[in-house]
């Protein structure tokens, strides 16, 4: 399986919804500034990791599926629901990734800003993907086995 | 400008960012790494690397690894919730955030006592 661009998906999402997504991820980027005042900065590492993006992107990815269907003539829930678990599967290897990233951090710090950030962000996208294709590869040879 | 503001613009920035990436990428699998994207984490550890300076963002990245390993257990049991208790999205992420806190807060505990 090949992994593919497709701009017409964006047509999928709805204008508030692009808002909803910004007004969120400001809103939990100022919680965890807020987390760090109050109860230091290692609580507030925890908050970094912190589900918020991805309550909305499942609900959205369900609501967009379930849309699909309807629009089909079909009813769509247990769709909506399956595309939702697919994505929660996805986000599970991006935390995965993410674990390597903090990591990164931590060990590229002493060299500055800049090569931490770049460092980290290529080290979180290679073991993303890596870790996708390593799925890929175990569904398939569970399907031969 | 005030900080808060600067937060929210650039945290909403980057998170928007990410979401249009996994918006257009296929499949929809892949797509699923971008919902753990580290996009709060680029914007505050940014701030706080300018406001704060390394060692801040030392013990932020520090515990970022163990929030992340509550995130994977939270995907988890989204996943599952899903699937098997055939939940809506809403409610399944919503009421596993539980889960995340206490995974999160179950692993700090025994080694945040003598941390910051």
């Amino acid at each position: 399986m090949k992994v593919s661009l497709s701009f017409s998906s964006l047509s999928n999402s709805r204008w508030y919804e692009y808002v909803a997504r910004f007004l969120l991820g400001g809103v939990a980027t100022v919680f965890t500034g807020l987390v760090s005042q109050q109860f230091g900065p290692a609580v507030g590492g925890l908050f970094l990791a912190m589900p918020a993006i991805f309550c909305a992107s499942a609900t959205l990815i369900e609501r967009h599926e379930i849309r699909r269907k309807r629009e089909a003539g079909l009813e769509g829930h247990r769709r909506g629901q399956a595309a939702a678990a697919l994505d929660s599967a996805g986000a599970m290897l991006g935390s995965l990734a993410m674990m390597l990233f903090a990591a990164t951090i931590l060990t590229l710090a002493p060299s500055g800003p800049v090569v931490a950030f770049l460092g980290s962000l290529a080290v979180w996208t290679i073991a993303a993907v890596a870790l996708w294709n390593l799925r890929l590869k175990y569904r398939a040879h569970q399907r031969r086995g | 400008m005030s900080e808060s503001v600067i937060r929210f613009l650039v945290g909403g920035s980057l998170v928007s960012l990410f979401a249009i990436i996994g918006d257009i990428v296929r499949p929809k699998s892949f797509a699923g790494l971008f919902g753990a994207a580290p996009s709060v984490a680029l914007a505050t550890l940014g701030i706080a690397w300018s406001q704060h300076g390394v060692a801040y963002v030392e013990i932020q990245a520090r515990t970022m690894i163990l929030g992340a390993i509550a995130l994977a257990v939270y995907s988890a049991v989204v996943c599952w919730l899903l699937m098997r208790c055939r939940i809506r999205a809403l409610p399944a992420t919503i009421g596993a955030f539980a889960v995340w806190l206490a995974v999160a807060f179950c692993l700090y505990l025994p080694m945040g006592a003598g941390g910051p």
